[in-house]
């Protein structure tokens, strides 16, 4: 039954040091302001998983929050590598990250197959590649009807899905549209969810009827977090930041100005801060 | 049109000639990058009735800029369609759906496959890449593949590090015999040439060279000996309205990426 909890309390609730979390967003809608918070709370020896690490798993990960990341693609989209998920692999700084490699096809499966309870996902994959004989989780299964060979691996079921979304309502109903992603998969495959949100309405009015939507007893807290997405971007809200995706690479490429910015604008900093980066983003963009 | 075009660079050549491997009725799943700049190049020619699709689950999507990302909001706001990711990569892509897929690659061998994912070993890797993402079933998924790659011998390369995605494997009947009915790479396009697998063999072979290009420049770049058909053909330079859409499609790009921050 969802609560509306400040961003605060819904992190202290619900992330534990150790838990496997999912923070999805494929592109757009992004949970950056929930994963700062997982930051500034010190979270310990996490296991992260996610489609596409991104600049959110690149400060969890440079910020020694966590012991080992299930990915399909570790980059910084259009721009190049996450230097601090790199540094991690191939230096083991600042400790060193375990990993679990699948394609996307795979993650996606094993997000849907988490949601619907079973056990496996089953897909037409991995054929003539070389990332099974590196993942131990990736098999193969004969169709007992047609006796075609298939992929399988291991449904995904999270402790805790963090995801943001456009609107909740005041019963705690969370809504998301254009690029959806694997996080309505993600949500109902973990055990306990925190979704952040662009605002609160009475009522969601005029909308796609076949518009993603979580009823308010399938998460767990809910918060508001205007810009909570954040360098990604919110449909209808604000636009992605491609130039800070681009500046990126250059603050991460070295320790000590990573540890810098992570200091001036998160460590000393709190989710207030989100709706800031939105307005500057809007006032230039005109 | 403005003035005539006279010169233009390797660049503009490879992703014009990667352009023009597409057909109006195409159904093309598009990495990102330089396959996301020849797919809309081909969308703004030659290519109107094109449907472009990109994994964050944008169908029919008619970019005014270049994507970032594989997710911009402007895929989404400029599609027919946008569906969830699982979907996508359950129904559309592996359904059996696209006709094309287009990829690029950090490292390729005579055999098409691609790697993205390790320079050096896996467990202890002297360069992360940041691995397959959608490649290794977009490269078995798709009707036929056709990939873009600027050539140079530190990404032409005799013996891959780590198979990604799969091209023709070990060449000949190597994709048929693991029960593959898609064709896989048919067109491998360069900043030098064009390659096209060996009927038989399926060995990558030149099948047209850029203009002013020679096969020492091919051979130098390339980190196997390079075979080449027997009819090569030259192939034909950038016309100006291609050159003007291409050029005008990075402007625009460039402007919106670096509005903001």
């Amino acid at each position: 039954m969802a609560r509306f909890l400040s961003l605060v309390e819904a992190v202290q609730s619900n992330v534990r040091d150790g838990d496997t979390v999912a923070m999805e967003g494929f592109t757009h809608l992004i949970p950056h302001a929930a994963g700062h918070e997982i930051i500034r709370q010190q979270r310990k020896h996490l296991t992260l998983i996610r489609m596409t690490p991104d600049l959110i798993y690149d400060q969890l990960i440079g910020m020694g929050c966590v012991d080992k990341v299930v990915f399909s693609w570790g980059g910084n989209p259009g721009v190049g590598s996450l230097h601090r998920f790199r540094d991690a692999v191939e230096n083991h700084w600042p400790q060193p990250l375990a990993i679990e490699e699948h394609s996307h096809a795979a993650m996606a499966n094993a997000y849907e197959a988490g949601a619907a309870g079973l056990p496996l996902a089953v897909f037409r994959g991995y054929i003539g590649v070389d990332l099974p004989k590196v993942n131990p989780k990736i098999k193969r299964l004969t169709c007992p009807f047609t006796g075609e060979e298939l992929a399988a691996v291991p449904s995904h079921r999270p402790d805790v899905a963090v995801i943001h979304a456009l609107r909740a309502d005041r019963e705690g109903n969370v809504m998301l549209e254009g690029i959806v992603g694997v996080q309505k998969e993600a949500v109902l495959a973990a055990k306990r969810s925190i979704v952040t949100v662009e605002e609160v309405v009475d009522d969601f009015g005029p909308r796609n009827l076949n518009a993603v939507i979580l009823p308010h007893w399938t998460v767990d807290a809910v918060t508001t977090v205007p810009g909570g997405a954040y360098p990604s971007y919110a449909q209808g809200y604000y636009k992605r930041d491609n130039a800070f995706y681009i500046a990126w690479d250059k603050i991460a490429r070295e320790r000590d100005t990573f540890l810098a910015w992570m200091k001036e604008n998160v460590l000393e900093q709190g989710p207030e801060v989100f709706v800031a980066h939105v307005r500057k983003t809007l006032a230039v963009a005109e | 049109m403005g003035q005539p075009v006279t010169s233009y660079t390797p660049n503009e050549m490879m992703t014009v000639a990667a352009s023009r491997a597409l057909r109006n009725e195409d159904v093309c799943f598009v990495g990102i990058g330089m396959p996301s700049a020849a797919s809309n190049l081909a969308r703004l020619t030659h290519a109107p009735g094109i449907t472009l699709i990109y994994e964050s689950g944008t169908i029919a999507t008619r970019p005014d800029v270049l994507p970032l990302s594989i997710g911009d909001g402007e895929l989404c706001d400029t599609a027919l369609t946008t569906v969830a990711v699982p979907e996508m990569f359950r129904y559309w892509l592996q359904g059996g759906r696209m006709t094309v897929g287009f990829l690029g690659g950090a490292q390729i061998d005579r055999f098409a496959n691609l790697n993205t994912t390790v320079v050096g070993p896996y467990d202890k890797p002297k360069v992360r890449l940041p691995g397959g993402g959608g490649a290794p079933e977009i490269a078995t998924a798709c009707g036929e593949i056709f990939i873009i790659m600027a050539q140079s011998k530190r990404s032409f390369v005799a013996k891959l590090d780590f198979i990604t995605s799969m091209g023709h494997g070990e060449g000949g009947d190597h994709r048929a015999r693991l029960g593959l009915k898609t064709k896989g790479p048919t067109k491998l396009v360069t900043d030098l040439c064009v390659f096209e697998p060996d009927p038989q063999t399926r060995e990558m072979t030149v099948t047209s060279v850029h203009p002013g290009v020679t096969r020492e420049q091919i051979n130098e770049n390339t980190g196997w000996p390079v075979r080449y058909a027997a009819t090569v053909a030259e192939t034909k330079p950038p016309t100006v309205d291609e050159l003007t859409v291409l050029r005008e499609l990075h402007a625009r790009t460039k402007r919106a990426h670096e509005a903001a921050a």
